[in-house]
Parts: structure tokens; C-alpha cells; sequence
């Protein structure tokens, strides 16, 4: 059985602030799910699926769906795979829509960590993980597990810190139309490589930024869809996968994108050339530049010109990419940027992107999230999703 | 000896007390799988190679390459105050790539491919932190 066309993306949500240090997590999450909903046309009444990760406070699903009121519940899924977990929600959702577990299903996102701290949940259970001992003694940090991979593709392929710099350089364009996004300032490669080293070869600039907020997508049946008004995006293809550190003998040169992508494509019944938009997670701009080569939409080892002169630049590059800045510039909620990836795909299958950044009769895209460190073990996930037509 | 680096004190668990036992007497020992042979990495009684319980101890050379690294420039935790600081994958003589330090080298020197032994990092509590310093 395939998830192909039967579950639609109705309604998506981004909170506004990028600083929200007078609310609660709960809070948040419960903006955004009123948010999405109103989006959809809906109300938390019609929710019979929920969906969250490791950023829900408390237990999880079960703590927010009291908070949210949600009392008619026929399915729950808080699959913790990071950043990702969000696009693997929406999978799942459709899965389980297709199957007829439920019909109206909601994914929340929320977290302080800009004004509000360490947030409960995800990192709370590192410290019994198995591996732990083995990482955490040696002082790693978020910019040093993705450094590790970034220096060895450069040794292996020729990479270049100014192709990373592309990449930064392309969001912030996008970013510039943006306002809510929390960088806005076009960057060059110049200032890229002139930002400070923060664990070689990433700059300061090569990390993504760190914003309270957060944002939330309704996922609901055909059925329900064709009493709706608003444009829906179709779930075409999902795939998701973890990689880990191969038993000791970890490649750090690809990511789980090797194994979600075709998964995703196949189900599709697409490839890379169909794309037109396509949001790329970019915790790191090393995380972009791995990601597009392993969902195939240039060869292993060729990322670096892929990213060059304006290769990701909406409307007209090579593949236009995170056009509301990414979490390079406008939005990293919870340190979790899957959640806006879809939601930009959503605004460019609508046409509600920004002008100045929609990509012409945007008929497919694709949203991959990266979830855990390109260092050691990560959850990738891939959706395909298609115009309302 | 004394990195100058620092040293969290590991805490050894009923699967890894062997790996910390050894590592207190400058010794550096890997799991290797009875059934099939696999050199296993992280330390753990089951063997992700094939499935086997049956694991028994050997003990390493120390000798390793550098697979990749990175000059941290401000750590977290324990490492916030130790300024600049090499983290990398070494891969060991034995097949497995392990996450450590470089020590002993000028950050500015260190490079993939670059062959390294293993030293050993007094913790004061037992456990010793096996880092890697040029051969």
C-alpha cells in the first residue's frame, strides 16, 4: 500500500517570534495548533490524530493533548528522531489516514531554547544512551559533529569553505523578504569566510541560528479536504531512515538521505529533475551541501558546484531552496528546523511564498529533514508533495 | 600522563567495566566477536555485526590514522574553559573508528591520514581517557 495522494497537508503554521521568553512551551505549541487549524479551516473539535517529539513537555503526546483538550483521540505517534521528527509525523499521519486510524491529524513543534534554556525532553535521556560514554568524553559539541563530516568531505572531494559560504549567502537572499525572519542582512561569501572560526571549517556563519518558536501542520483524508476552501498540498512520497555509526566503521561523507530519498521518490513515482522547490534542512550548511548530493539531485562528491554561483537561489537557480531563509536565517525553532522546512514547501505548492522568491507553476517539492548528528547517528526523513490540482 | 586537556571521570557500566578496568592500567582492550570475528565499536556485550552475545576482550595496539577532526575553538561542559581543543575519529589498527582527542600536537599540524598512538589520560578516579597523540 502506498500513501501516494491519500492524505493532503491542509493547514501549516510558523509562529511569528523568534523570542518568546513571556509564554510557556505548552503554550507555544498550543499557538501553533490553533494557528494550522485556522489555517486548515478546522478546530482542535475535528483533531482525531496527534502527533509530537522530544520538544513536548511533560509526557509527551499524552501531556498535550490534555493541555490542547484534544478528547477524541484515535491515534498518537511521538516518534523522537530531532529535527527530523516532524517530517516522519507527517509520513505516519498519512499512513495511518490511509489505513482510516484517523482523519484529521495534527503535528505541533515548540521550544524556548533562545530565552527560556534547556528545554525538558531530547537531551534529558543522552546521559543513560549506551554510546554516551564514548562521545561525550572527548567534548563535543552541535558545530563540532557537523565540523567532523565537513572536513572530511573536503579532504575526500575537494569541498571548499566558499561553496559552504553559498549556501549561507543564498538563504540570507531569501531571508532579505522575509520579516519575520531573525536574520535579514544579505551575507557574502567575504563575510561568510571572515565570520568567526567556530570548529573547523564552519564559521559562525555556517550555523544555523538559534530562535524560540515554533510551528505545526494539519494532515488530513481526501474526504475531509474536499470540504475545505484552502489549497491543499498532496503527500506524494514519504521515506525515512536512520544511519548510525556503522558499527565502529562510520563513512561521515553521507547522511540517512541515501536510503529516505529514494524511498520517498519511489513512492512518488518521481526523481530529483522533477523538483521545482525543494526545502533542505540546514542545521550547518555542510548538512545542505551532503543532503542534496545523497537525495541524488547532484553526484556524490559534486555538492560544491551544485551550491555555486546562485545554484539554490529562488526563482531561477539550478534548485531553488528554503526560500523563507532557512533555519540558516529565519527560523530554527527548539534547534529543530523539520517543521518549517514543510511549511515553506506548503507556502510554495499554494503560491503564497513571497514574490520575490516563488518559484514559477510550483507544482513539486520536496522537504528533507535531518534529525540527531552528522557525526554519529541521525533520523532522515524526505516528503514529496504536490500541488493541489 | 597529563594532557592538559579534561578529564571527566567516565562512569563504567556493567557492559563497559572491562574497556575502564583496562584503560586504568595504560592498557587499551575492544570487544571482538566469538561467532564472527568483529572488532565491535562502541564497547558492548552483542556483537551488531551478526547478532552473537558471546563477546570476549582483546587487547589493542594503539596504533591508529586520523579519519577526521576538528579544532573545537570554545567547548561545553567540562571543555568550557579548555580553550581551543582537537576532537576527532581516529581509526583504530583494528578496524574501528573512535571518536577522541588529538594531543600532544599543535592543532594547527594535525591532518587526515596522519598516523597516531594511543595515550592515556589520568582521571584521578580509576579510569583513564584513552586520547591519541602523533606517532
Amino acid at each position: 500500500m502506498s500513501i501516494r495522494g491519500r492524505a493532503c497537508i491542509a493547514g501549516v503554521y510558523e509562529h511569528p517570534l523568534r523570542e518568546i521568553p513571556d509564554r510557556t512551551v505548552a503554550q507555544i505549541h498550543a499557538e501553533v495548533a490553533r494557528g494550522a487549524l485556522a489555517d486548515a479551516g478546522l478546530t482542535l473539535g475535528d483533531v482525531d490524530g496527534y502527533f509530537c517529539a522530544g520538544d513536548a513537555p511533560g509526557f509527551g503526546a499524552l501531556s498535550m493533548a490534555e493541555y490542547l483538550g484534544l478528547r477524541d483521540l484515535r491515534y498518537l505517534d511521538s516518534t523522537e528522531t530531532g529535527g527530523s521528527s516532524y517530517l516522519i509525523h507527517i509520513g505516519h499521519a498519512a499512513a495511518a489516514i490511509a489505513a482510516g486510524k484517523c482523519s484529521v491529524a495534527l503535528v505541533t513543534l515548540a521550544g524556548k531554547p533562545r530565552t527560556g534554556g534547556a528545554q525538558p525532553g531530547g537531551s534529558g535521556a543522552f546521559g543513560s544512551a549506551p554510546e554516551f560514554a564514548f562521545e561525550s568524553l572527548w567534548g563535543p559539541t552541535v558545530p563540532g559533529n557537523y565540523a567532523l563530516a565537513a572536513q572530511r568531505h573536503m579532504y575526500e572531494f575537494g569541498t571548499t569553505s566558499a561553496q559552504l559560504a553559498e549556501i549561507k549567502v543564498a538563504a540570507s537572499q531569501h531571508a532579505s523578504h522575509n520579516p519575520h525572519a531573525f536574520l535579514r542582512d544579505v551575507v557574502t561569501v567575504e563575510e561568510v569566510l571572515a565570520s568567526p572560526m567556530v570548529s573547523d571549517p564552519l564559521h559562525r556563519l555556517d550555523c544555523c541560528v538559534i530562535t524560540d518558536g515554533g510551528g505545526a501542520v494539519v494532515v488530513v483524508s481526501p474526504e475531509v479536504a474536499r470540504t475545505l476552501t484552502r489549497p491543499v498540498a498532496r503527500i506524494l512520497g514519504h521515506g525515512e531512515a536512520t544511519k548510525n555509526t556503522g558499527n565502529g566503521r562510520i563513512d561521515l561523507t553521507y547522511t540517512g538521505a541515501v536510503w529516505s530519498g529514494p524511498r520517498a521518490f519511489a513512492e512518488a513515482g518521481c526523481t530529483p529533475a522533477d523538483i521545482d522547490y525543494a526545502s533542505i534542512y540546514d542545521s550547518f550548511t555542510i548538512t545542505v551541501l551532503i543532503t542534496l548530493e545523497d537525495l541524488g539531485f547532484c553526484e556524490r562528491g559534486r555538492g560544491g558546484a551544485f551550491v555555486a554561483d546562485g545554484g539554490l537561489l529562488a526563482p531561477h537557480g539550478r534548485l531553488p531552496f528554503n526560500t523563507d531563509g532557512g533555519g540558516l536565517c529565519n527560523n530554527h525553532p527548539a534547534n529543530r528546523g523539520g517543521m518549517t522546512k514543510v511549511i515553506e514547501a506548503v507556502r510554495q505548492l499554494r503560491g503564497e511564498a513571497h514574490p520575490a522568491v516563488q518559484v514559477p507553476d510550483c507544482r513539486l517539492a520536496l522537504a528533507h529533514g535531518t534529525g540527531g548528528a552528522l557525526s554519529t547517528r541521525m533520523g532522515s526523513a524526505t516528503l514529496i508533495l504536490g500541488r493541489d490540482e | 600522563m597529563s594532557s592538559g586537556l579534561p578529564t571527566p571521570v567516565p562512569r563504567p557500566t556493567l557492559e563497559t567495566a572491562p574497556f575502564w578496568e583496562a584503560t586504568a592500567e595504560g592498557r587499551l582492550v575492544l570487544p571482538c566477536c566469538d561467532a564472527c570475528g568483529f572488532v565491535i565499536w562502541y564497547p558492548r556485550m552483542f556483537c551488531p555485526e551478526c547478532g552473537s552475545t558471546a563477546v570476549h576482550w582483546n587487547e589493542a595496539s594503539g596504533a591508529g590514522t586520523v579519519y577526521s577532526y576538528t579544532v573545537t575553538r570554545k567547548g561545553q561542559g567540562a571543555y568550557r574553559d579548555a580553550g581551543p581543543y582537537v576532537m576527532a575519529y581516529v581509526e583504530l589498527a583494528e578496524g574501528p573508528r573512535v571518536m577522541t582527542n588529538i594531543v600532544g600536537a599543535d592543532p594547527a599540524t594535525v591532518h587526515i591520514g596522519q598516523a597516531v598512538r594511543v595515550v592515556f589520560d589520568d582521571t584521578g578516579e580509576g579510569p583513564a581517557l584513552p586520547r591519541f597523540t602523533p606517532a
